[in-house]
């Protein structure tokens, strides 16, 4: 809260100081290990070119002669029916998960937090209209929401973010809606209004930046269950069109394959999705605790 | 009862919303909804048919009239790719989602309520820690993935469970309900019953996961609230027995708020059957979905969704109904 915030300040012993949020996530070694497991995939993701001998392939490029080879030195996680390397396509499809993840999730937040700061902040006849537009759109299955969309946009990287950011705008929409409902009454608000401070300078500049912490924690938390939706649309082709690297194509690529023993290419891609989503969603939970008086340090 | 009508009312509305949305997706979003509603191999001619039939260059307020006007008749357009009604193929396809979801959400229910209340009784403790680890892995593994994986183990490698569809080739009998466990029940053959068990269990526990983690953490977190009462803390004075405090007392108290994971399994439920018929073959809405996305088929990708959401919508209103009654004070807020 700003009206917080110089008092931090004025304490100034930084962000390790014990009993801040940083400090008690620092006590959980779950946290720790799942933010670890996130670091490597990020950079995986921004140095692949570097860390692979076979970066073309990574981008797409086949190379027939050597396809369907299992786990090998030269190939750590084998090759895939193009005959591209797995560990190459893993660390390239790293760069898509990762990016579609972020994305959607900083798309949603700035279009929730636009319609339900306005919502909560003008009241009346404005929020009711936004609010039941927002119990509309969550009336959808989330998944199935992000289906149409993406099949009316076509199948690309891109659609994908927007498909996906379409069905989770109204929970951000929603928090951001009660935050600012409380904040309006809040006297230094009322001081803003009183001195003639035009509305959209209250909500931009201190209305919105005093609500957004709640939503952090949320955004951070969902960012699990976003590369777990990504990879279900492009499973069933709703996603990146090839030569694009995406492990849910991977996955659905390899599924025929792995029954008749080729197991490492839907394998390793499926771990690699369940690793990153896991350590979103214990990253989420630890922060959701250390951020709640009630449960923080319960761990 | 006046609670009961004002629920009734925005359900109405929100339906009326769902249609709005869903129209507007088919209508405006495309930048040719004509050439979409033919499938992506349709000659100019075909397209222009297209066109022609559902009227796509009158005004968007006609359409969506005409829109409307259909869905009321129960007219849910045809697929391009079968010709067929899309209203009649959705009824086909539904028991055999609504059996998977049905036995997934009692699975996960079953299973999820009493480790909740384990966590939440053993808050902080090594059981507990165990427990919400489990739960966050059960909601954090893809779940056309671990379907290929219990496939490849129980169905590929250890032979114990098939692989995938229904009912086995050799077996079949009368389908009065598509309830397939009703169906075989009435046939009167535990060997048919036998059959359909096995076919449903590895999609069921698939399907179940996501659930029981969700359900896992909102029992766990509902009954650390509870526990915290004064009641509670009275009926341990008391020297009850701790069994009878967690599982008859508080329980009851925290299973209320509780009701409304029954409305978010089925969502989910639904959402991933389409990925989870997909792997297993399993011929219902999911992977009726599945085959149209594949084919781009269009009217059937937008009428099921559509369907799947009303579903969805009424199961919702439904719950909202049975906790006001169960629990007076949300009718009266």
């Amino acid at each position: 809260m700003a009206e917080i915030k110089p008092a931090r300040r004025f304490m100034g012993t930084g962000m390790m100081r014990p009993g801040s949020s940083a400090w008690y996530y620092r006590r959980s070694w779950l946290g720790m290990a799942a933010a670890i497991v996130v670091l490597i995939f990020v950079l995986g993701a921004l140095f692949a070119p570097w860390l692979t001998p076979y970066a073309d392939q990574g981008r797409g490029v086949p190379d027939l002669p050597s396809r369907l080879q299992g786990p090998s030195w030269s190939h750590w996680m084998g090759t895939d029916d193009l005959g591209r390397d797995v560990l190459a396509r893993i660390l390239f499809g790293a760069r898509t998960a990762l990016l579609v993840a972020i994305g959607v999730v900083t798309l949603a937040v700035a279009v929730g937090v636009v319609i339900g700061a306005v919502a909560g902040y003008f009241g009346g006849w404005v929020d009711e209209v936004l609010m039941r537009l927002t119990d509309t759109f969550l009336a959808f299955p989330p998944l199935l929401l992000a289906v149409i969309v993406a099949a009316a946009l076509g199948a690309s990287l891109q659609n994908t973010i927007i498909a996906i950011a379409v069905s989770w705008w109204p929970w951000y929409a929603r928090q951001i809606r009660a935050q600012v409902l409380s904040l309006r009454e809040r006297p230094f608000v009322q001081a803003l209004q009183a001195i003639g401070v035009p509305s959209r300078t209250i909500l931009g500049r201190h209305v919105i930046p005093n609500a957004m912490s709640p939503v952090w924690v949320q955004a951070t938390a969902d960012l699990g269950a976003s590369v777990l939706i990504a990879a279900g649309l492009s499973f069933v082709g709703l996603g990146p069109r090839p030569p694009t690297a995406d492990w849910g194509v991977m996955i659905n690529d390899g599924r025929q394959l792995v029954l008749s023993g080729q197991w490492w290419i839907a394998g390793f891609a499926g771990a690699a999705i369940t690793l990153v989503a896991l350590a979103f969603n214990l990253i989420g939970d630890v922060v959701r605790d250390v951020t709640d008086p009630k449960t923080r340090g319960s761990e | 009862m006046r609670y009961v009508l004002r629920r009734l009312v925005t359900s109405v509305f929100v339906i009326l919303g769902v249609v709005t949305i869903t129209f507007a997706v088919s209508r405006v979003v495309p930048s040719d909804p004509a050439a979409l509603y033919a499938g992506p191999r349709a000659r100019p001619a075909q397209v222009e048919q297209v066109r022609q039939d559902l009227k796509l260059d009158d005004p968007l307020i006609s359409q969506y009239v005409n829109y409307l006007g259909d869905l009321s008749r129960g007219d849910l357009g045809v697929s391009f790719a079968t010709r067929r009604s899309i209203a009649s193929d959705l009824g086909s396809f539904l028991p055999a989602t609504l059996e998977l979801a049905l036995v997934a959400t009692a699975l996960s229910m079953i299973v999820g309520i009493p480790l909740g209340v384990i966590a939440a009784s053993r808050r902080g403790r090594r059981r507990d820690s165990i427990v919400r680890l489990g739960a966050v892995t059960s909601v954090s593994i893809p779940v056309f993935w671990s379907a290929l994986l219990l496939q490849l183990l129980f169905a590929s490698k250890l032979g114990w469970l098939p692989l995938s569809g229904r009912t086995s080739s050799s077996v079949s009998f009368a389908e009065p309900t598509g309830l397939l466990l009703v169906d075989s029940l009435l046939s009167g053959s535990l060997s048919n019953l036998w059959d359909v068990i096995t076919h449903l269990t590895l999609p069921v526990v698939v399907m179940a996961a996501y659930p029981l983690g969700l359900t896992i953490r909102l029992i766990r977190g509902s009954m650390i609230e509870v526990l915290a009462e004064p009641y509670i803390e009275a009926a341990r004075v008391a020297q009850i027995p701790e069994r009878t405090i967690l599982y008859r007392l508080a329980l009851k108290n925290a299973l209320a708020p509780a009701l409304t994971i029954l409305g978010l399994t089925f969502a989910y439920s639904i959402s991933s059957a389409f990925l989870v018929e997909a792997v297993f073959n399993w011929p219902g809405l999911g992977k009726y979905l599945t085959d149209a996305i594949v084919r781009v088929d269009f009217p059937v990708i937008t009428a099921a969704t559509l369907v799947i959401t009303v579903i969805y919508v009424l199961v919702n209103l439904g719950l909202d109904l049975l906790h006001a009654r169960l629990d007076p004070r949300v009718s009266q807020s």
